[in-house]
């Protein structure tokens, strides 16, 4: 197929003048005519049975136009779980009400028990400030593993135990312990794979308005994908008919996960609309994101690793406790089990594997995807496991990777490796990555400057992660035989205007990835036009045919496929009425440059003729339909895994135990790059999550379940200041199975950095003489100084 | 984040600003960085609100009299950038920087920050180690009070409901003196987790005050004896970090716990002798 | 008790008449339809909000309106100017300092700051300038690399005038 050279190019992005001149338009922009707005009214108690609610005094207010509670609700159903979960003996997952607004009973700080909504913010601030609640506060559970304990309070009085399920996989249990018996050394390892708070720095905001003449909504939401939004709300929570609701997805701010999931606020707004005849807006203050925007992670786990006398690992036996939070929101059930427990096979030959996951509901802000979704968290367990293994049998934690690595396969010429936990590895070189990015960070060097800070009295840390994640989510047919009550293909429409030029609808959503100029590139190439002549549509249920957005990796290995594939169906049309006006066989001919060819000869046609031919079709093959246009669907034949190695080294002050991070070393394999300035951007920001997870962020509840950083003055963002200049490179190992070839890269970053940084400082204790296994997460400079210590951390 | 709905009113000298004070339920608006947001967020909720920040009179940093005199709307950036500053109080430019961040530099004020008496702001500590003197004027005069019997307990000082901080005197140290501000900041909020002010005259004579640590900012006369008039050295720095926070209540939180940040700050008072060392 | 203000944004002057509690950033947003200042905390932490007052770098989440009487203002609106892009706008696009472009008009206004105070500075110092500026997409590396681009191309264009 043609090329003109833009794939693989640092092409600059098309989408930022918009946003470097204050152009950019983002939800809460938008002010629709009769806007009216609303402000929740919110639990403070984190379990708390609600006894009364009164708003007539708020009603009377200025400027206030309605005001909703959980009763007026009554028969308006819940917000769904899309993954379906079984326990462990076949029953199904328990998945109580999620409601819009709660009736009963709060069981987090936050749930909604009124909307209040006015002329102005200003006014309905001021009457929800007027409701009168009163709360019967409960007794409450926040820790995933007390509140599995008997005699814990109840989250949902008909969910026992609070369990929302039990799950395993791998070989059976009695397997992994009888080659874990075997072992000549077990790494044994119980941690806590903290909370995280999202924070997209654009707050989540809905605008939804009602015509009743055409009877059409219209919902304005920051949402990583619309398609799905309006699917869910449609078919599970209103009831309302599909085609009468229009879902746009306008400049996001950011997601990481966290506007994946179909949110109360979303329905209730849309339902308001309809009650008013007027559109109703809300914006998420800060203090509000940090109550409700779904949280990541949240594991505590017990791991053990066994390994024989040469270091291989000979078994892997997990136990983890998932913290789900007070409601199954879009995902959580699948992030702790199909995104986590699948992925604990590594990079390394591990023969024997089992995990076991008990998700609990606790009285907290529902946790769901976040950046990397479940494969931090196995990143983190195997990844810690393996260089507290190097520390505990004083082998260097590269060479015991060496040791371990699956050997190197392209998936073409030698098949895909089969893993003890489910999938099926697509391609990978996972020694090349460690040896790249050994050579970069100068390996004997740093050691040599470690023993010699020794020496000198300081602390000096090298660690690393080797990683593998499974994204460019997902098969459909897979996901569906694990519970998935959706497909996860992706849709592509490239539609070839009479004069040539090309829109691009995608049901990708870009909020920050640069689809805009990554899809044309793709179709600029492959047509061989101009970059400026493509213009990628996104966003809006009107324009899109169909989408499942953006998250897990995977716009560009499933979104760019099925782009990729309505190319092909446009070349082979062209072809077709290129062949006509040529006078020759459409076998005859080829396209490249944007050129049509009869081979062998110089008589061609370019592509922008044949755009026109196909609009005035007056020389034209008789059974061709007229039109230059196509639409596809395409469902991926497998995960696409990513693998990489980062290298953290760190420097630890004895007297304070702040840690600081001098070198960052990077080396991702994600297959083939179209834009790499784009992939390394993606990169950078994730690794970043990846730090802020290891030194900085943490979600704190205390024991009433009030989160207590919940914000900015307390719960720590990574800085500018705080953070060096990373190294970065990269390593190519196509993906077989989609037609670009590639693998996503979106989570790489977040997913391999953590356990780096954390494995660097306790590197540098062990320099030190301190022997300390873990130190939990964020590495405050305070629980660093207890590890020196030997303080209970 | 909207505020309670209030009265506002916008003075221009000092004199109408006192005249405006004479009311109930009311509140200064300096720099407004410490009380915006808590309005914002509803904790705070004055009637009415008398924005000094016209008054072009109290942005004034001057010499006067052998003292340095900053005006109380000075703010930190106008510290932070100021010639006078950086000759005779070095500390104060090198503190200032580490305030908020430049947006709220450019807008915080010193008058403000020492009003509020955040237990872990910056300016408490380097005015009590300058041994500055606080001018206020009220409705029934003006008065000074030296720093140190400014800050009485948990954002809370001696300053009468309608009155108003004017300036902040400082006499002019000696050549030779050497000051510095060190800071451990808490992670997030870059406020002091604790953080150590020295002031070291020629003679020896050293004032040392701390904020971050107590439930306000104080000078700590235990680890001042300790090295006052002595040479810094291994020993005596030690004796200082043994004397220092004798009696303190030291405060725990999320981020260092109580005998964490009472360590951090003798790390830190360690740090600030060495830096004033000559 | 509305009070009238009047003050100067991007070189057009306006009077409104707003109540006290109106904050700046709100008037911007919703009365001149200024919408390219961003809401992204409510603890003057997060910088999106960051304008120019009187030339200074601004948190307007945390000013009333009523004290930006009399004031000059320039938001991310005014920055270019005839059409042509500040060398900031330009050195964010050249290299990759933003992916969502939510942070990046505070992170543009507060980085001219920087550069009309120091117009060369060290990485260093763009960092510490930066400090009150989230960004949750880049990991700051690329901002911090089209700060320097900016300041190279303003060195470069102060040379041939």
């Amino acid at each position: 197929m043609s090329t003109n050279g833009l794939i693989g190019r640092s092409v600059k992005r098309v989408e930022d003048k918009r946003f470097t001149t204050g152009h950019g338009n983002y939800t809460d922009d938008i002010i629709l005519p009769q806007q009216t707005y609303a402000v929740f009214v919110r639990s403070q108690y984190a379990h708390a049975r609600i006894v009364r609610v009164d708003t007539s005094v708020a009603r009377a207010m200025p400027g206030v136009i309605a005001i909703f509670t959980g009763a007026d609700l009554a028969n308006v159903n819940g917000v769904p779980c899309g993954w379906q979960v079984n326990f462990k003996n076949g029953d199904t997952m328990k998945e109580p009400k999620h409601p819009l607004l709660v009736a009963d009973k709060a069981r987090h700080v936050g749930d909604a028990i009124a909307i209040v909504i006015a002329e102005s913010k200003d006014q309905a601030t001021d009457a929800a400030e007027a409701v009168e609640v009163e709360l019967e506060e409960l007794p409450c559970v926040v820790d995933a593993y007390k509140a599995v304990q008997p005699g814990a309070a109840l989250v949902h009085d008909d969910v026992p135990n609070n369990k929302s399920f039990d799950w395993a996989l791998g070989n059976p249990l009695e397997e992994v312990k009888e080659a874990m018996d075997k072992a000549t050394h077990v790494t044994t390892l119980e941690f806590v794979n903290q909370r995280l708070v999202p924070n997209a720095i654009e707050p989540r905001s809905y605008n939804s308005s009602y015509d009743p003449v055409s009877e059409k909504y219209t919902l304005y939401t920051s949402s990583q994908n619309p398609h799905l939004i309006r699917l869910l709300m449609c078919a599970f929570v209103l009831g309302i008919p599909e085609h009468k609701v229009r879902v746009v997805s306008p400049d996001v701010g950011g997601g990481f996960g966290s506007k994946i999931f179909h949110y109360t606020e979303e329905a209730l707004l849309t339902w308001c609309s309809k009650q008013l005849n007027r559109p109703v807006k809300w914006t998420s203050e800060r203090s509000e994101s940090f109550l409700l925007d779904a949280h990541g992670r949240d594991h505590v786990t017990k791991a053990e690793m066994g390994f024989d006398e040469e270091g291989k690992i000979v078994a892997l036996r997990v136990k983890t406790y998932a913290n789900l939070g007070a409601y199954l929101s879009t995902f959580s059930s699948c992030i702790p089990t199909y995104l986590h427990g699948t992925l604990l096979q590594g990079l390394y030959t591990t023969p024997k594997i089992n995990v076991d996951v008990t998700a609990v509901f606790t009285n907290t802000t529902p946790v769901d995807a976040y950046r990397g979704a479940g494969r931090p968290e196995a990143t983190y367990l195997l990844e810690r496991l393996i260089d507290l293994a190097a520390l505990e049998m004083d082998v260097d934690p590269a060479d015991l990777r060496f040791r371990n690595f699956i050997p190197p396969f392209d998936g073409v010429q030698q098949p895909g490796y089969q893993t003890q936990v489910a999938l099926q590895y697509d391609s990978g070189n996972y020694e090349g990555v460690l040896k790249k990015g050994l050579e970069m960070v100068n390996y004997p060097e740093v050691r040599r400057a470690q023993q010699e800070a020794a020496h000198n009295g300081k602390l000096v840390g090298i660690g690393f992660s080797t990683y593998i994640e499974a994204c460019g989510i997902a098969p459909s047919a897979v996901v569906g035989s694990l519970g998935c009550r959706a497909g996860l293909f992706e849709v592509g429409q490239v539609r070839v205007q009479p004069t040539g030029k090309v829109s691009v609808y995608t049901g990708s959503h870009s909020h920050g990835q640069g689809h805009e100029t990554t899809f044309a590139q793709i179709v600029a190439d492959k047509l061989g036009i101009n970059l400026t002549d493509v213009e990628v549509v996104h966003g809006d249920s009107d324009s899109v045919a169909f989408g499942m957005g953006t998250y897990g990796s995977r716009s560009l290995a499933v979104g760019g496929s099925a782009i990729m594939k309505s190319i092909e169906k446009i070349i082979e049309k062209g072809k077709k009425i290129a062949a006509h006006k040529l006078e020759a066989s459409a076998d005859d001919i080829e396209f490249a440059s944007g050129k049509f060819t009869v081979k062998g000869t110089d008589r061609s046609i370019g592509f922008g003729e044949i755009a026109l031919t196909a609009y005035v079709p007056h020389v034209y093959p008789k059974d061709l339909e007229p039109g230059l246009d196509f639409s596809s669907f395409y469902d991926p034949a497998n995960f696409t895994y990513p693998f990489g190695c980062h290298i953290a080294v760190v420097e630890v002050d004895k007297e304070t135990g702040k840690v600081s991070l001098k070198r960052f070393v990077a080396v991702d394999d994600v297959g083939n790059v179209i834009n790499p300035m784009i992939v390394e951007g993606q990169i950078h920001g994730g690794v970043v999550q990846g730090i802020g997870q290891a030194l900085f962020e943490g979600a704190e509840y205390d024991e009433n379940g009030q989160l207590t950083n919940g914000s900015y003055m307390d719960y720590c963002m990574p800085r500018a200041d705080d953070l060096p200049m990373f190294e970065t490179a990269s390593q190519v190992t196509p993906c077989p199975h989609n037609p670009l070839g590639v693998k996503g890269a979106g989570e790489a970053g977040t997913i391999g950095s953590a356990p780096a940084i954390v494995n660097a400082v306790i590197d540098a204790l062990w320099s030190g003489g301190h022997k300390v296994k873990d130190i939990r997460m964020p590495l405050t400079s305070e629980r660093v100084w207890r590890a020196m210590n030997e303080l209970i951390s | 984040m909207i505020p309670v709905a209030f009265d506002y009113e916008k003075v221009k000298t000092v004199e109408e600003a006192i005249a405006a004070l004479s009311g109930d339920d009311l509140k200064i608006l300096a720099g407004g960085h410490s009380l915006i947001p808590a309005m914002k967020l509803r904790l705070s909720r004055p009637g009415k609100l008398i924005d000094i920040g016209g008054i072009t009179a109290l942005k004034d940093i001057k010499e006067e009299d052998g003292e340095i005199v900053i005006g109380a709307g000075a703010t930190h950036a106008d510290i932070m950038y100021h010639n006078l500053i950086r000759t005779h109080l070095p500390f104060f430019t090198e503190g200032a920087a580490t305030i908020g961040d430049m947006q709220v530099r450019n807008w915080g004020t010193i008058g403000g920050s020492l009003a509020h008496a955040d237990p872990a702001a910056d300016w408490p500590a380097m005015v009590l180690a300058a041994d500055a003197t606080i001018e206020m004027q009220g409705v029934k005069g003006r008065r000074n009070i030296k720093a140190t019997e400014f800050f009485t307990g948990l954002f809370a000082t001696v300053l009468e409901p309608n009155e108003l901080i004017t300036a902040v005197r400082i006499a002019i140290p000696p050549d030779g003196t050497k000051s510095t501000y060190q800071k451990f900041a808490q992670p997030a909020s870059r406020f002091a987790l604790a953080a150590c002010a020295v002031m070291r005259f020629p003679d020896g004579r050293t004032n040392i005050a701390f904020t971050g640590v107590g439930d306000h900012a104080f000078r700590d006369t235990g680890a001042e004896q300790a090295i006052s008039g002595k040479a810094i050295d291994d020993a005596s720095v030690e004796a200082a970090m043994l004397a220092a926070l004798q009696n303190v209540d030291v405060m725990s939180d999320h981020y260092a716990s109580e005998p964490y940040r009472r360590h951090l700050s003798k790390v830190y008072l360690k740090k600030a002798l060495m830096a004033v060392k000559s | 008790m509305s009070t009238r203000i009047n003050v100067t944004v991007n070189g057009l002057q306006y009077s409104h008449m707003v109540e006290p509690r109106l904050l700046l950033v709100n008037y911007l947003r919703d009365v001149l339809r200024l919408t390219g200042t961003h809401v992204g905390c409510d603890t003057s932490s997060c910088g999106a909000c960051t304008i120019h007052v009187n030339g200074k770098a601004t948190k307007c989440c945390t000013l009333l309106a009523v004290q930006a009487d009399g004031c000059e203002i320039t938001t991310i609106e005014g920055l270019s100017h005839n059409g042509e892009l500040h060398p900031l706008q330009e050195g964010f696009n050249e290299c990759h300092g933003l992916q969502c472009g939510f942070c990046t008009p505070g992170m543009i206004m507060m980085a001219a700051d920087l550069l009309q105070h120091n117009p060369q500075p060290t990485e260093e110092s763009i960092r510490h300038a930066l400090e009150g500026n989230f960004c949750r997409c880049t990991g700051y590396q690329n901002i911090v690399k089209s700060v320097q681009y900016a300041a190279e191309k303003m060195k470069m264009s102060e040379a041939v005038h």
